[in-house]
């Protein structure tokens, strides 16, 4: 009998289904918006505004001093475009998951689990919006200027480095919607809890870490893994000290962060599901 | 072939009330309470009971959306909760109260959704499609935007849209809900082809007993979540202690008739209605009243299965 | 006169005690607040620490204005929101059209069902980040008591010219197909020009000069400096004229808009 359903997949062809099925219903829901797309170019230049409003604040405190905590204004947008980066690119993603708690009381998750596809990638997929790029996209612009205008000799080590950092930055903030998300399994209310985790914690890597209490700088590096983001890597791109007096090695050790970051939230998620009571009727 | 294995079943759900204005309680809700029954392969199962008895819950663990608390639960020799998505490809779900469809495209894309995550071959999805569509009567429907659709058509969408893959198994909870006449005549015989024709085991939950008399040869009955009758739609009446109605005109209005075997339910002018267990002869007590009454003429009424099953609901205690 | 004041004192009260039913969500948005002041405080303490009496205003007097701006957000409603969303699901309805022939006045109705919103929200969601702030940050509170009751009283302001601009907002659903986009451009233009983000007076020449006499200013900037006590005596008149003019100004456009909306409803046929 058990035959019958195929053969078990392995985890790396699972990895790909669930990439697959999150293209998939991305799509569909990209051509459903598409009955909506009135104010879409409105929506967008929207998008893009409110998410510079952040760096503008930063600029017109520029306009006042030169250093911020001991940071430059290029220093500061290096900060910004990494974390806004991630942020935008993570949710963008997977940024969807957050309404889990309208999809669970609406029903549709119930729709979801009978589908042959991860309950995960769907909801993450759900609404789907082209607009959410308006994020990743000025974050880029700020980032590319940073860069330019930092004084940093850009070594291959140092470009790496960056790289490594956009990339497993966004893998934490990806973790830290879908673990945040997964709260709302027990609290369906919890929401607006999880965007001053993820929201919070990226308007909190806009500046730097100097700016900040000790025990608030600890406590999103060994509690919450954000300052694997941007600060501790930035660190050692712009060759400045740690205020935590930190071994270097953590400097490098984003990519660790951001895959205990996925083990986290990919347990608490699979608890989640196991704890879920359905939509009632 | 047993298809569906469910042993001793259970699922609780803790709710939290408030009492007063602060405290709040915990309290267990057993909605599935030792359940245990197998449904062979290609039988046509009606689910019923009345409202709470736990049916969408035990529709809920059979398709892995909830996880049993107690008891071992297969089907197509698989536990639904661990492996949901592979054996998402082998199920059919239809939830009258929900549908599966996409609501701003037309019906025609959420097919062709299916057919990627099912990921249907594509010689098979046009074969399914164009019997659905034709059976189902969907051709002209197929490119309107699903919520501009009818309750009724949706329902034949939803229908369609859970059998594109060949499921093996379908579950239906409540697909006649809020369905006119001629729509439910539709389904139901959609519903014969496929069981019948295609071999499809379906597993009916419906609060409409045509749905059952007319689709399922067996019956499973299920209160408080437990189980109080399993078995032929005929043998309902012996369990559910059915009664037999004689109703007589007299000459004229009279008092309650006594007789042995039968006692009075109703008294409308020189009409009486008398009752009596479905499995006693109505001879003896029609000779009795025409004995002791002026008796112009009578009427043998069977048991209607509705009055059968609110019979059953009502006797089950409560709590 | 006194049955319809009884009415819409009624609409109030029961929009306060509806709001006053979303407990979860009033916690998890006090918390938001409170982490964003947290965040946002540092990076004022930086600032001021770099610049001394920047923009006139002391350190603790720029903490503090983290603090109030948080408190403010939600019951000034900067993001938009509370009687928005509930008109814009009578649009989806069409259920909008009905309302405007109903006895009772479509504006009033709104006005009352937002004070409502915006007196529990004041309550629920200010005294947790005021707290966090006095504990954590030495935030000022007002010296004079004289203070609380006149910064009360420019947040009632405050809530009318937001009211008075969200309206506008909403009522421009009746000639645009989807009023969405307005909503998105003018949060931003909100959040920066109420002073949320930065204090007006931080704002280069120019920019501030404008920002100062928009309607915005009323929202956030105008009752912090009241609290902060950074205006006296004519000063604190002038911000409350200022609320007042612009309170009375987007009201009685809103009335304007809203008789055209009636008449376009009437052409049109519902
Ligand atoms: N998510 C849930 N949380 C708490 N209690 C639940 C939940 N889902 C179901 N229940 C309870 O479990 C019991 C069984 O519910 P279920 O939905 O299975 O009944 P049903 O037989 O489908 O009823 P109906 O005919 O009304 O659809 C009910 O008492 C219900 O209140
Ligand atoms: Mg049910």
């Amino acid at each position: 009998m058990a035959e019958y359903l195929g053969e078990r997949e392995s985890g790396v062809e699972r990895l790909r289904w669930a990439v697959r099925s999150w293209q998939l219903t991305a799509a569909m829901w990209t051509r459903a918006a598409m009955a909506y797309r009135a104010s879409f170019a409105l929506m967008l230049v929207a998008n893009v505004l409110i998410t510079s409003l952040d760096f503008v604040v930063v600029v017109l405190m520029f306009q006042h001093t030169d250093r911020l905590g001991g940071w430059t204004l290029p220093e500061l947008g290096l900060l910004y475009g990494t974390s806004a980066f991630a942020l935008g690119t993570a949710d963008l993603l997977v940024g969807s998951v957050d309404s889990l708690g309208e999809r669970i009381r609406a029903g549709t998750l119930d729709v979801m689990l009978i589908r042959p596809a991860p309950a995960l990638s769907q909801v993450c997929a759900e609404r789907f919006s082209l607009r959410r790029l308006g994020r990743p996209a000025q974050a880029t612009a700020v980032l590319a200027w940073s860069v330019s205008a930092v004084r940093v000799d850009w070594t291959w080590d140092r470009v790496l480095l960056l790289a490594a950092l956009l990339v497993s930055g966004t893998v934490i903030f990806s973790a830290l919607f879908i673990g945040g998300a997964t709260l709302q399994f027990w609290w369906g209310e919890a929401k607006e809890l999880q965007n001053s985790f993820t929201y919070g914690g990226a308007t909190l890597l806009h500046y730097p870490p100097t700016v900040f209490a000790k025990e608030l700088v600890a406590g999103v590096t060994f509690g919450l893994p954000l300052a694997f983001v941007n600060w501790l890597p930035l660190l050692h791109i712009l060759g400045k000290p740690d205020p935590l007096g930190l071994p270097a090695a953590f400097q490098f050790a984003s990519p660790l962060a951001a895959a205990g970051s996925v083990l986290v939230a990919g347990v608490a998620w699979r608890a989640g599901l196991r704890a879920y009571r359905g939509a009632g009727n | 072939m047993a298809l569906i294995e469910l042993e001793d079943v259970a699922r609780t759900f803790t709710i939290r009330a408030k009492v007063g204005r602060l405290r709040r309680e915990r309290r267990e809700v057993r909605a599935v309470d030792g359940l245990s029954f197998t449904v062979q392969a290609g039988e046509c199962v009606g689910y019923i009971g009345p409202n709470g008895a736990g049916k969408s819950t035990t529709i809920k663990m059979l398709t892995g959306i909830l996880v049993p608390s107690a008891g071992r639960l297969r089907v197509a020799g698989v536990d639904p909760a661990r492996e949901r998505t592979r054996l998402a490809r082998r199920i059919g779900v239809v939830f009258g109260q929900r549908t599966t469809l996409w609501w701003d495209l037309p019906l025609r894309d959420s097919y062709e959704l299916a057919r990627r995550i099912y990921r249907i071959p594509d010689a098979r999805y046009r074969a399914n499609l164009d019997r659905c569509v034709e059976l189902l009567e969907l051709g002209p429907l197929l490119d309107t935007p699903v919520r501009q659709l009818s309750l009724g058509q949706r329902m034949r969408g939803d229908l369609a849209a859970a059998l594109l893959h060949d499921p093996q198994v379908l579950y239906l909870d409540e697909p006649t809900i809020g369905l006119d006449v001629v729509s439910k005549v539709r389904v139901r015989e959609f519903l014969r082809e496929i069981n019948t024709g295609a071999g499809t085991t379906v597993l009916l939950t419906t609060h409409d007993l045509t749905d059952i008399e007319q689709l399922c040869g067996r019956v499973m009955v299920i209160d408080h979540g437990r189980m109080v009758y399993d078995g032929g739609l005929d043998g309902l009446h012996a369990t559910g202690q059915s009664e037999r109605t004689l109703v007589v005109d007299l000459a004229g209005p009279s008092a309650p008739i006594e007789v042995p075997g039968a006692r009075v339910v109703k008294v409308d002018g020189a009409r009486q209605w008398l009752a009596f267990p479905a499995e006693d002869s109505a001879a003896p007590i029609v000779a009795a009243v025409a004995a002791g009454y002026p008796l112009l003429d009578l009427s043998v009424r069977e048991p209607a299965i509705e009055d059968v099953i609110a019979r059953m609901y009502a006797k089950v205690p409560i709590g | 006169m006194g049955s319809a004041a009884r009415l819409y004192l009624a609409i109030a009260r029961g929009s306060f005690r509806r709001y006053s039913t979303y407990r979860a969500a009033t916690l998890a948005g006090v918390f938001t607040n409170t982490v964003f002041g947290f965040i946002l405080a540092y990076t004022f303490l930086a600032l001021w620490r770099a610049r001394p009496g920047l923009g006139g205003y002391d350190t603790s007097q720029a903490v503090t204005y983290i603090w109030i701006s948080q408190s403010l957000l939600v019951t000034v409603a900067v993001w938009g929101g509370g009687f928005q969303d509930d008109v814009q699901e009578r649009f989806r309805t069409g259920d909008i059209a009905v309302d405007l022939y109903r006895p009772v006045d479509f504006l009033g109705w709104w006005l009352a069902a937002d004070l409502g919103r915006a007196a529990f929200q004041l309550l629920a969601r200010s005294v947790a980040p005021i707290t966090a702030g006095v504990l954590a940050f030495h935030a000022r509170l007002p010296h004079s008591a004289l203070t609380w009751p006149v910064f009360l009283l420019s947040v009632l302001l405050a809530v009318l010219v937001s009211f008075g601009l969200r309206y506008l907002v909403s009522l421009s659903g009746f000639w645009l197909h989807d009023s969405d986009g307005v909503r998105a451009v003018m949060l931003v233009v909100a959040m920066f020009l109420s002073g949320m983000l930065l204090p007006l007076g931080l704002f280069p020449d120019g920019l501030r000069q404008a920002a100062q006499v928009l309607p915005w200013a009323a929202l956030v900037q105008v009752p912090a400096d009241i609290f902060l006590e950074r205006s006296t005596g004519s000063q604190v008149l002038g911000g409350l004229g200022f609320q007042l003019a612009w309170a009375v100004v987007l009201l009685a456009l809103g009335r304007a808009a809203q008789l055209l909306a009636t008449r376009k409803v009437v052409v049109q046929g519902g």
